[in-house]
């Protein structure tokens, strides 16, 4: 049945349109393979070494043998250090810019500023801690000096998340408050925050992500080459995993002997990222549905 | 007696001149209802009596306001004392996402009470007075989100007079909601002048004539015609009242 339009017109609209959904899907499954790909090329290359040992116990005989317990501890330390750091100030740096600020010349720069601290190459970043942190503040190399140049390459992701969380939030609500007599304070804290704070924990979380999986940052702040004792404090060096990854991979004693242990530390490093990008999602949805109750 | 008083009120936004001098007194315990077609000012005019328009960049405001006697633009006046004295509702029901509880809880929180027994009581009465007691006495506890649009609304309404303001400004609070919320509305606000000084801007005239006691009409930044709404509506002096009411334009 056709009203109006002829057939031959009307099957080619069709057939343009399949064609269009056709190479969109195939796209967006190519995206979904190329992560598949990935991960299962880090999986069957990494399983086979994943054990107790390997999790629990530090590199031996020049990091052939043994395991990372050391690289994972560091970068537990390194990740908990830099959102100490990064999480206060760039919360509140994202409040103040979306609730506070008026539409000034100001605001205006520090967002410019934020969007172009996020540009700011990581090696950059590592040569700036190098020099600040470990040097000028003499931290040496450290944990402190290393969860701080961290948290600097964390904190622009940090105050966008949460800006863009707080945009979210529709204006009736502040109107709604604001108009009961409530300050500006009260109804930031008592009904915008609650509502943003789903979003702005999974922001944070996705940060962590980013976080524990930098090498440059760390290179010149933290890092160690092997180091098989715990920290005992912020002002001592850690192996950290992504480090621990690039050195084994190309600058370890025995690079062959070591090829193993490089995959079996690149999957605990995926496996870290997808752990906390699955907290991320599950805090999302609990939070979600506890804001709407109360 | 007065319970708001203006004297040649301007308003300018940026370059543009919402409100062109507008002088007139709102009874206390009497329904006002401002009508004129959209852009005509009388919302905006309305957000001057609780200081909304504050929060818009931009805003300049000339002449003087007075609420209860109190010149509420000098500087000695702090606005969030101002809108607990000036409650509003508005057009879209905007309850928080929490409990219905907390929801009219909320302006007293804010406002430092912190006695229990004291907010039980006054969230009580403030549903009761809102007409929604009898619906939501049993889930209390459930969000407010699971309630109708019309339910939310008394809601909202319910918020507002938890903190006893001595006026009530309406923006439009049916405009959002079904024939038959907007009736039980219209009835509520009819008990609430007893108590209460209502000035509500309104689309729609047969709402004006049912509900308010006087009817002003604006068009263009200007208060064209001031009456009781009885002889506003059957009387007009101006012809430019006289074509709105008649539906000639608007």
């Amino acid at each position: 049945m056709s009203f109006g339009n002829t057939p031959s017109a009307h099957r080619k609209k069709r057939l343009t349109q399949n064609i269009a959904f056709f190479i969109f899907r195939l796209l967006s499954f190519s995206v979904v393979a190329i992560l598949v790909v990935i991960l299962g090329f880090i999986l069957v290359r990494g399983i086979s070494v994943i054990s107790w040992e390997f999790l629990s116990e530090a590199p031996r005989e020049g990091m052939t043998e043994g395991g990372i317990f050391p690289a994972i501890v560091g970068t537990l330390c390194l990740v908990v250090g830099s959102m100490l750091f990064a999480f206060p100030i760039g919360i509140l740096s994202g409040i103040y810019i979306n609730e506070y600020a008026k539409d000034s010349w100001f605001k205006r720069f520090v967002k410019l500023m934020t969007n172009n601290l996020a540009g700011i190459p990581s090696i950059v970043f590592g040569l700036f801690g190098m020099a600040l942190f470990v040097h000028q503040f003499g931290f040496g190399d450290s944990i402190l000096a290393g969860s701080l140049t961290l948290g600097l390459l964390a904190l622009p992701v940090v105050i966008r998340t949460t800006e863009e969380a707080l945009k979210a939030i529709d204006n009736s609500f502040r109107i709604g408050s604001l108009a009961l007599g409530a300050t500006k304070w009260q109804t930031t804290r008592r009904v915008v925050l609650p509502m943003a704070f789903p979003n702005i924990i999974t922001g944070l979380i996705l940060s962590i992500g980013r976080v524990s999986g930098e090498t440059a940052p760390i290179l010149f702040t933290v890092a160690a080459y092997f180091l098989p004792k715990l920290p005992s404090s912020v002002f001592d060096q850690v192996m950290a995993l992504p480090y621990h990854l690039y050195v084994i991979s190309t600058s370890g004693t025995n690079i062959e002997a070591s090829r193993a242990m490089a995959y079996g530390t690149a999957f605990v490093l995926i496996v870290i990222v997808l752990l906390a990008n699955l907290l991320a999602n599950w805090l999302r949805r609990y939070f979600g549905k506890k804001v709407k109750m109360n | 007696m007065n319970s708001v008083e203006t004297k040649d009120v301007h308003l300018y936004y940026g370059d543009f001149h919402a409100l062109k001098g507008i002088t007139m007194a709102m009874r206390k315990n009497q329904v006002t209802a401002f009508i004129g077609p959209s852009g005509c000012g009388k919302s905006t005019y309305l957000r001057c009596f609780n200081r909304m328009n504050d929060l818009i960049d931009g805003v300049r405001i000339e002449g003087e306001i007075l609420i209860d006697g109190v010149d509420i633009y000098k500087s000695s006046i702090q606005v969030d004392d101002l809108r607990k004295h000036v409650g509003m509702v508005f057009q879209k029901p905007n309850p928080f996402p929490k409990s219905i509880f907390e929801n009219v809880a909320y302006g007293l929180r804010v406002n430092g009470t912190k006695d229990r027994q004291f907010i039980e009581e006054r969230v009580e009465r403030s549903l009761k007075q809102a007409a929604l007691w009898d619906e939501v006495k049993d889930k209390l506890k459930k969000s407010a989100f699971e309630l109708s649009g019309g339910q939310q609304q008394r809601l909202c309404i319910a918020r507002a007079l938890a903190i006893e303001p001595s006026v009530l400004l309406m923006d439009e609070p049916t405009s959002a909601l079904d024939p038959l919320s907007t009736a039980k509305t219209e009835e509520l606000i009819h008990e609430l002048k007893e108590n209460y000084t209502i000035v509500i801007v309104t689309h729609n005239m047969q709402q004006a004539g049912r509900v308010s006691d006087y009817t002003a009409f604006f068009y263009l930044g200007e208060l064209v015609e001031y009456a009781k709404t009885k002889t506003l509506f059957t009387n007009p002096k101006d012809q430019r009242t006289q074509n709105y009411i008649t539906g000639r334009f608007g």
